[in-house]
């Protein structure tokens, strides 16, 4: 799901972005989500020209480039290092613990010899916790990109990263 | 053999024999010839299925949609509505099972789970989400076009005030004087928005709401707009709800071809443009104040109140902020009056409440039943009771800010009087069931690890709170415990009530306080004796106990 930055053309995507969310100071997380869905993480160079193309005093919008850095350090969703080519994101709130969670989340680590917010070396799996997605009716829940896994037992997990082999 | 895409099974046990089981089956193959359905859909029989009291009984599947009684003569209407138009045909369709024992305030409505009501749920699952002609169909807009041509603003907040309605995002802040607040506020250009940024672990109601009957939301927004003076409103979803958010972007852009949003709505000169702005992980935009820095493009940190959003909100112009739920009974309550809806539930708090119930449980889902129920009606009854093998130990409410509570609460109604006489909190409407495998410490120690992560770090207390009650809790599930550190939990817990910015600090001692009150035997077990009495906690250190 992840391309490297250099094969796209990032002034391209981030002038897409604005295009649909406008040039305007209240867009920043639109846009920045944008960038973020279509790279899989937010590079430095994408900081750089979301400010190049939002900053317009003459337009009383200013931007500056560490208040884009600020907004991605504090929301979750939006990452600013590569991920890898799967993310598996394993929710550890508190209906998923008590129907069986931690086991799983133990062995997706062991699994992957992976601790939270670590990317195999083969850039193959990245690992992480998320928020509550809302589907506690079906936990432990577990993501593996866009698909999802409801009821997870630690025996499926071997079947389950199978499928992306 | 031809592949049909739909059955229906007509009981013939001898006594729906007798009450015309025969002249139906009958007749219903009469109505799918006549609708030329006859080889689309499989008529056939099944025997006694213990409900004497709805003979004869049809079952429609694919959906299982139950009927009954059915007689020979409700069987074209019923080929008509179910199989050619495809809608449930609601008024036959079989009532409840009838419940034995008390349960307050109920009045069954038919077709759902035993003793349901439905008010905000009402049309979710029963209609196309994304047709806004079926939600026309069933009332939709009609409470729109009453209050915007025949009500005044100010009768549409007397009506929500007479109503009682309170808000269902925890606080339970009454509705209607939220909405006289602003309307009253000085200035022009007024603001509303729909806080559906739905992060409390364990809650989905809201997210039920918007994907099973978006319009619903929409049309209570321009309701509340009509009556605070606001020509522009927001709808602020967390980042997490992909479908939710595409439902209601196709929602808005229907409402706008119909002319139920944008200028001239009903041909008055009131005007309303709806936007939908998606979040990007962060559970503090829950907080109203934080949700509108967000809006604003900015980092979720919450404002210093007062001034509240009422006054200095968006843009520094005063705001309406109400939950997906509270403004879901809007339209209901302006169609059957205020007074319909204060005969639903207890007379402190009327109406409905919507809880997600997940746990040690046999059902897991969401529900819509009156205030005042109680915790234990809900998981012999709605829940189908606990799993085998499992006793209750206790229930955590409304996601993590909510309260812990114990088997000695179980019989509280569950309003937000009664819950705040108790001394516990209602929160946002999820019920975490717990059965004795379930070991206090460990679960606190999980709730604290999501306050210190979503903790935004703008005032100290709250900041360096969580993290020191995390460290602590932890200690003891590692068998590092201190009792003197029960009572510094204590302290902070104080301090961070009374120090804290905004309700994330405010209530996130919340789980710490409960344990100690409720259950300090078992988490001094693990100190003096240091045994985890239900076998959970490591009592060693490891190496990653738990993920950060």
């Amino acid at each position: 799901m992840t391309a490297p930055s250099t094969e796209r053309d990032i002034p391209a995507l981030v002038r897409a972005a604005i295009e649909k969310h406008g040039a305007k100071r209240d867009a920043l997380i639109p846009i920045l989500s944008e960038v973020n869905l279509a790279l899989g993480y937010i590079p430095g160079e994408a900081f750089k020209e979301v400010r190049k193309q939002l900053h317009d005093p003459t337009e009383g919008v200013f931007v500056a480039e560490s208040q884009l850095h600020a907004l991605a350090s504090f929301y979750d969703m939006l990452a600013t290092k590569p991920r890898g080519e799967h993310v598996i994101k394993f929710c550890e709130n508190a209906p998923c613990h008590v129907v069986g969670g931690k086991a799983v989340w133990d062995t997706l680590r062991e699994k992957l010899s992976l601790k939270n917010g670590e990317t195999t070396p083969d850039g193959k799996w990245t690992l992480v916790t998320t928020s509550c997605i809302g589907l506690c009716s079906v936990g432990p829940v577990v993501l593996v990109d866009e698909d999802l896994y409801g009821n997870v037992t630690p025996e499926q997990i071997g079947d389950i990263l199978g499928r992306y082999e | 053999m031809q592949t049909k895409r739909a059955m229906i099974l007509v009981s013939n046990d001898p006594e729906s024999i007798r009450l015309g089981a025969d002249d139906l089956v009958k007749s219903l193959n009469d109505a799918l010839a006549a609708y030329e359905l006859q080889d689309e859909v499989d008529v056939s029989t099944i025997g006694d299925v213990g409900r004497a009291d709805i003979l004869p009984l049809v079952i429609v599947y694919p959906e299982a949609t139950v009927y009954g009684p059915v007689k020979a003569g409700d069987a074209r209407y019923l080929v008509e509505e179910h199989l050619y138009k495809g809608r449930v045909a609601t008024d036959l369709l079989a009532p409840p099972k009838q419940l034995s024992g008390h349960i307050g305030w109920l009045r069954t409505r038919k077709g759902y789970n035993p003793a349901e009501q439905r008010v905000v749920l009402e049309r979710a699952g029963r209609i196309d989400p994304d047709d806004i002609e079926d939600y026309i169909a069933h009332s939709g807009y009609e409470a729109l076009g009453k209050a915007v041509t025949e009500m005044t603003p100010m009768q549409v907040i007397e009506t929500v005030e007479k109503s009682g309605l309170q808000g269902r995002g925890g606080a339970g802040f009454p509705a209607g004087r939220k909405w006289r607040f602003v309307r009253g506020a000085e200035g022009d250009k007024k603001y509303v928005i729909c806080n559906a940024d739905e992060s409390e672990p364990g809650t989905f109601k809201d997210r039920v709401v918007m994907e099973g009957d978006p319009h619903q939301v929409l049309e209570a927004l321009a309701i509340a707009a009509y009556a605070i003076g606001a020509d522009e409103g927001f709808i602020y979803i967390r980042g997490e709800y992909g479908v939710a958010y595409q439902r209601l972007e196709k929602a808005i852009r229907q409402a706008e071809e119909f002319g139920f949003l944008g200028n001239n709505i009903f041909g008055t000169d009131f005007n309303f443009h709806l936007h939908i702005h998606a979040g990007a992980g962060a559970y503090v935009c829950g907080e109203e104040t934080a949700l509108i820095e967000s809006l604003e493009g900015k980092r979720g940190e919450p404002r210093t109140r007062p001034p509240y959003p009422t006054t200095n909100g968006l843009w520094n112009k005063p705001t309406l902020v109400n939950n997906v739920e509270t403004l879901s009974n809007v339209p209901a309550i302006l169609r059957n009056g205020p007074e319909w809806y204060k005969a639903i539930g207890t007379p402190s708090s009327p109406g409905t409440k919507v809880y997600t119930i997940m746990g040690n449980i046999n059902f897991s889902g969401v529900i819509e039943v009156p205030m005042g129920i109680t915790l234990r009606e809900v998981i012999n009854i709605y829940a189908k009771g606990m799993k085998p093998g499992s006793t209750f130990k206790m229930a955590q409410t409304g996601g993590a800010s909510g309260s812990i509570i114990p088997a000695a609460l179980q019989d509280t109604p569950m309003d937000f009087e009664s819950f705040r006489k108790a001394g516990v909190s209602l929160g946002s409407g999820a019920l975490l069931i717990c059965d004795q495998n379930v070991c206090i410490v460990d679960l606190v120690k999980v709730l604290l690890q999501f306050f210190r992560f979503e903790s935004c770090g703008k005032c100290t207390p709250c900041r360096i709170g969580t993290q020191r009650s995390y460290e602590i809790v932890e200690r003891i599930t590692q068998g590092q415990g201190q009792l003197e550190e029960l009572d510094k939990l204590l302290e902070m817990a104080a301090e961070m009530e009374r120090a804290s910015n905004c309700g994330l600090g405010q209530t996130a001692s919340a789980p710490v306080r409960d344990m100690l009150k409720h259950f300090r035997t078992e988490v001094e077990a693990h100190i003096r004796l240091g045994i985890c009495p239900t076998g959970v906690c490591p009592m060693v250190v490891e190496e990653e106990a738990a993920p950060a």
